[in-house]
Order: C-alpha cells, then sequence, then structure tokens
C-alpha cells in the first residue's frame, strides 16, 4: 500500500522452476496426490560450503516469490525489498535466501489456473482442497532438490508465518529458527468470514462461470476486485486509514450520485482491487484463502497448540505482532508464545507498537527491521555463520 | 560495560557459568547481555514493555513480552537452572504465588528485595508519619509501583512458609560492594537497604497442589 519508491537492490538472483516427474507426486492432506508438481521460486545470494546459511521466506495469502526482485508483471519491487538486500536484516552476502510460490499459487507453481495433465485443460474446481501443511510439505521437496537438509531460518508474516509455526511442527529437525510475524495458530470464525465474503464476490461475477472461465476465455475481474478490496481493508487499521484520508473527496463537492467515487478512500480501494486482478488468478484466491481457513495448528495435534511444538525444543522461536492489527492480533502471537513456552522452547515475542495495521509486514517499520536484525544476528552467531 | 552495578556484579558471582537463565523483568536485558557474555548461560528475558523487549532483540537477547503476575504460569516446570527477579516481587500483584512459580519454573532463584524495615524507614515514619521516601523507594505514595512491600523478616518467614531455603544473602545497593549477610540477624533488619536471596527448595519437588475433595468413597 505505500507508494514509497525504493530502488531494487543490486542482488544476485535466481531460481526458477522444479519440475518434479509424475511418479513423485505431493501428497497432500485430503488424501489427494499432485502429479506433476512445479514449485516456482527465487533465491538471492549464494549457499555456503557447510550449506548451513539458507533462510526460506514465506509469502503471504496474494504474495508470491518475488520477495526481493522487481516483480516481472507489476514492475514493483520486491514485497519485502525492506527486509532483504544488501546490509539489512537477510543479507544476501551472508544468507542464502529461497521464497517459493505457493502451491495453489499463480506465479508458476501447481495451482488451479496450471493444465491437469489428465484432461490437458486447466484445473478450475477440479484442483484438489489444499492446506498450509501441504504448502511446507512442497516446500520440503523443494529444498530435498537443492540439497538443503537444514534452514538456518523460516521465515514469514501472516500466511507465511503460519507456514513458519508448521515448518516447526512438522519438520523441527531441518531448522534451526523460525520467525512468525502477525500470524495466527488458527483461523478465528472473524478471519473466516471475511474470507467468505472475498469468495463469494468471486463466485457471484457471471464469469467465474462455476470456476471454468479460462475455457471461456473470461476472468472474474470484478469479483476479484471486490474480494480483493474487502480484504484489504482488514489490512489496514482504523487509524491509518483516517490519517491517509479521512473524509477528503476527490473532487470539489459531492456528486450526488454513484458513477465516480466520491470519496478519496473509495478511489484508494477501487485501485487496490482493479490493481491486483492485473497479477492474480480468482480461482487461487479461493483455493488460499481456503487453505487458510482450514489452518488449525493444535487441532491436528490433539486440541494442545503446545504439543505441536514439542519436537521443535531445539528451534529458536522469534514471534512479533502489530499493535493495531486487528486481522491477526497480538492475542494470537501471545497464544503461540505460551504455547512454546509450555512446551519448553526458547521464544522471543515483541508487540511492536505501529498504526499501520496487519500491513506493517511490509512497511517501513524501524522496531520490526530492528527485531529482525537482532534475531538473525544472535541465532548466526549461535550457528556459527561468518 | 564500564560501571558496573554493584547488585549484577553479586548477581553474576552468584549464577553458575552455562546455565539456562530466566530474568524477570529484564528491562532491556543489560544484565542478561552481562550474564551471556561473562558465564555464557543461555537466557531468556520476561519484560512488561515493548520498548524493552525490543531493545533485547536488537542486542541478540531473547525476550518475550509478558506479566510476571500472569504469565509465568506458562513454563514448564524446571525449564530454567536460575530465574531472576530484581527488585520486582513488591511490584507483582501476588508475590506469593510468583515465588512459588519461580521456584516451579527453576531451580534456583535470585530475588532482591526492598527492605522496608530498613533504619530510614523506620525513622521517617517515626519523625514525620508519612510513607517515607528514599533512594531504594524514591515515589510517592500515590505513584509508587511497589503495591506490596516487606521487611526482611517478613521476606524470610515467607520463605519459610513455603519451604525455601535461603542459600545465600547479600545486602546490595547500585553504588556499593555487595555485602554477605545473615537475614536473620535483627539488625540486617535495619541496616540493609536491599536483600539479595539465592533460594533453593528445602523438599526436592515442590509440594503437589491440594487436591478439593470429590466426595467420591474411592478417592
Amino acid at each position: 500500500m505505500s507508494q514509497t519508491v525504493i530502488e531494487s537492490p543490486a542482488i544476485e538472483t535466481n531460481g526458477g522452476t522444479l519440475r518434479l516427474p509424475a511418479d513423485a507426486p505431493l501428497r497432500l492432506d485430503s488424501g489427494a496426490t499432485l502429479a506433476p508438481l512445479e514449485i516456482a521460486y527465487k533465491t538471492y545470494g549464494r549457499l555456503n560450503a557447510e550449506r548451513s546459511n539458507a533462510v526460506l521466506v514465506c509469502h503471504a495469502l496474494t504474495g508470491d516469490q518475488h520477495a526481493a526482485s522487481a516483480h516481472p508483471i507489476t514492475g514493483k519491487p520486491g514485497w519485502w525489498s525492506r527486509v532483504i538486500g544488501p546490509g539489512l536484516p537477510l543479507d544476501p552476502d551472508r544468507y542464502f535466501i529461497i521464497c517459493t510460490n505457493v502451491v495453489g499459487g499463480c506465479m508458476g507453481s501447481t495451482g488451479p489456473s496450471s493444465i491437469d495433465p489428465a484432461t490437458g485443460k486447466s484445473y478450475g474446481l477440479t484442483f484438489p482442497v489444499i492446506t498450509i501443511a501441504d504448502m511446507v510439505r512442497a516446500q520440503a521437496m523443494l529444498l530435498d532438490v537443492l540439497e538443503i537438509e537444514t534452514l538456518f531460518a523460516v521465515v514469514g508474516g501472516s500466511m507465511g508465518g503460519m507456514q513458519a509455526l508448521q515448518w516447526a511442527a512438522d519438520y523441527p529437525h531441518r531448522l534451526h529458527s523460525a520467525v512468525c510475524i502477525a500470524a495466527a495458530a488458527r483461523h478465528s470464525a472473524q478471519n473466516i468470514a471475511f474470507h467468505e465474503v472475498g469468495r463469494q464476490a468471486i463466485m457471484a461475477d457471471p464469469d467465474w462461470r462455476g470456476g471454468a472461465y479460462e475455457a471461456h476465455g473470461v476472468r472474474p475481474e470484478k469479483g476479484l476486485a471486490v474480494a480483493r478490496m474487502a480484504a484489504h481493508i482488514t489490512y489496514l487499521s482504523e487509524a491509518a486509514l483516517q490519517r491517509k484520508f479521512g473524509r477528503e473527496l476527490q473532487r470539489d463537492g459531492l456528486s450526488w450520485g454513484f458513477d465516480a467515487p466520491d470519496f478519496q478512500v473509495e478511489s484508494y480501494l477501487r485501485y487496490q482491487g482493479a490493481s491486483f486482478v492485473d497479477r492474480f488468478d480468482a480461482n487461487s484466491y479461493l483455493y488460499i484463502t481456503r487453505a487458510l481457513d482450514y489452518f488449525d495448528l493444535a487441532a491436528s495435534h490433539g486440541g494442545v497448540l503446545a504439543n505441536a511444538f514439542r519436537r521443535a525444543r531445539d528451534v529458536r522461536f522469534c514471534v512479533l505482532s502489530f499493535s493495531s492489527d486487528w486481522l491477526y492480533s497480538t492475542g494470537e502471537s501471545r497464544d503461540i508464545v505460551r504455547a512454546l513456552n509450555a512446551a519448553g522452547c526458547r521464544a522471543s515475542f515483541v508487540e511492536i507498537e505501529t498504526d499501520k495495521g496487519h500491513d506493517a509486514i511490509f512497511l517501513e517499520e524501524p522496531v520490526l527491521h530492528s527485531a529482525l536484525r537482532g534475531f538473525f544476528e544472535s541465532q548466526a552467531s549461535r550457528r556459527g555463520l561468518a | 560495560m564500564s560501571a558496573l552495578r554493584e547488585d549484577f556484579k553479586e548477581i553474576l558471582r552468584l549464577v553458575r557459568p552455562n546455565t539456562r537463565v530466566l530474568d524477570i523483568g529484564c528491562g532491556e536485558g543489560d544484565l542478561l547481555e552481562l550474564l551471556t557474555q561473562e558465564k555464557g548461560v543461555d537466557g531468556q528475558g520476561l519484560e512488561i514493555s515493548p520498548s524493552g523487549v525490543a531493545a533485547c532483540l536488537a542486542k541478540g537477547i531473547a525476550a518475550v513480552q509478558g506479566d510476571g503476575d500472569r504469565d509465568l504460569d506458562h513454563f514448564p516446570t524446571q525449564a530454567f537452572d536460575y530465574a531472576i527477579l530484581s527488585k520486582t516481587l513488591q511490584q507483582m500483584r501476588e508475590p506469593r504465588h510468583v515465588l512459588i512459580e519461580l521456584m516451579r519454573i527453576a531451580d534456583r532463584a535470585l530475588v532482591s528485595v526492598p527492605n522496608f524495615g530498613h533504619w530510614r524507614m523506620r525513622w521517617a515514619l517515626l519523625t514525620q508519619g508519612r510513607m517515607p521516601e528514599t533512594k531504594a523507594l524514591p515515589d510517592p505514595w500515590w505513584s509508587t509501583p511497589n503495591i506490596h512491600l516487606c521487611t526482611l523478616r517478613d521476606f524470610t518467614t515467607l520463605c519459610a512458609e513455603l519451604g525455601l531455603r535461603i542459600e545465600a544473602c547479600a545486602a546490595v545497593s547500585p553504588d556499593q560492594p555487595a555485602r554477605s549477610i545473615d537475614p536473620a540477624r535483627p539488625v540486617e533488619n535495619w541496616r540493609a537497604e536491599t536483600a539479595l536471596f539465592l533460594l533453593t527448595r528445602e523438599r526436592p519437588r515442590p509440594p503437589a497442589p491440594e487436591r478439593a475433595a470429590t466426595g467420591d468413597l474411592f478417592d
């Protein structure tokens, strides 16, 4: 949401698409399998000789693998250009940073817009329902191919933070540290409710065509834009909206009609919706919001969140929340920290004071950046990284 | 660190190297940083102020933003070798419960408390008839965070009641060298401004919480 233009840092960028053969399927929580599997990813920096400096950065709902390099469609700097780059907390001179597009995504990894080899057409709604654990399992498969046994850190905000927690639960022996920013261990009723509004907006668009819009050569752009507009409100705080827009008008005086936006905040939201549809697929939005809604880490561990972390006692955790984030509030992070403590895990936690809401993950937030820097520094020395 | 606080020096002396330490009310992590550098401890802080925790993280000290009154219950039993509570017990809503929790979480506790039985306190009360304001307790009654003040004798009595053994005790102040004392001597209840205690359990494990009778014949 920030309009500040920042230069894309000059860092070594690599990556590509991992194509796994049909006999190496991704086994999904639903019981289905997905094959052949493609995982699109970007890397920054170099893997050291000991293979001990790999950092997996996990993206949020509408993010992708372009974390620190210009986006191929929008041309904008990577979504975490303030964190990944020379002299920044995740410096490619020091770490080998990997970011994958999640399974179910629409930027090169297998998702509902991919071609189903059985039919030769895009999956659409025949794509299997996926979970956060499925996304993490696919990332682990990529690391196997890259021959990275242990990650120095898994890091993510929002849905990325949930993937970090899932990593700690499923692959604790492959982790040195984990950072979970503005996330939750489960989706609340309110979280699910907002997602349902978004999904219904997409499905109410006549161009959605029961999910088979590609075959009809159309896209449910209006529905997807409305979904984005509703979701975008949840990423901001009331205070930030008031500060940025208040009741400011687009023109002198009211229009006394509905043809054009009267208020600046309307215009801003319309822009957010309209620009989103250029880079995101409506069915991917359905599938990934579903994965988030299904997320409940305690439920898969006997209803006790601490049980999810019992095997992760050697992993060092950093949990961060934002005071004005009402999507995944500080209370959610506190529950995670208490469960980590109860499981005997070492955890750091701070609620960062800001009025920028959930979106603060991606914005200029000095306390966030100094906390990340301090955490990575101390973990690097514990890990013996130069 | 140039001018090392005298009470920190005493804590540094008492903590064994390469142990696990929980510092409750760790502030900006100065003590944990010192213990990490000098004793190689595996430290964890608990601090109520967000700016304090952020400062800890920036220094590479593991710290959790939380409330000692509420959040100790979430730590597992015997997770630490030492729990440190430096001049904070008197600010807790339930100091007795906090002490019990400290000794559940850690094998040893380092607890320092300002002594309300110090002669300056007694003198101020006696001569002015008003709540004392001293170097150790500088705030007026209406703004002090200290809601559960006690004397040295009060504290040792509570320790005895909870089955806690005082392994060591020293009179400390920020600017004078620590002085090893016997807290049972009445004179120390007059002259120790702040006392630092090293506590362990009399019994190997804390007593199991009493269960309410269920009325079941075979209970």
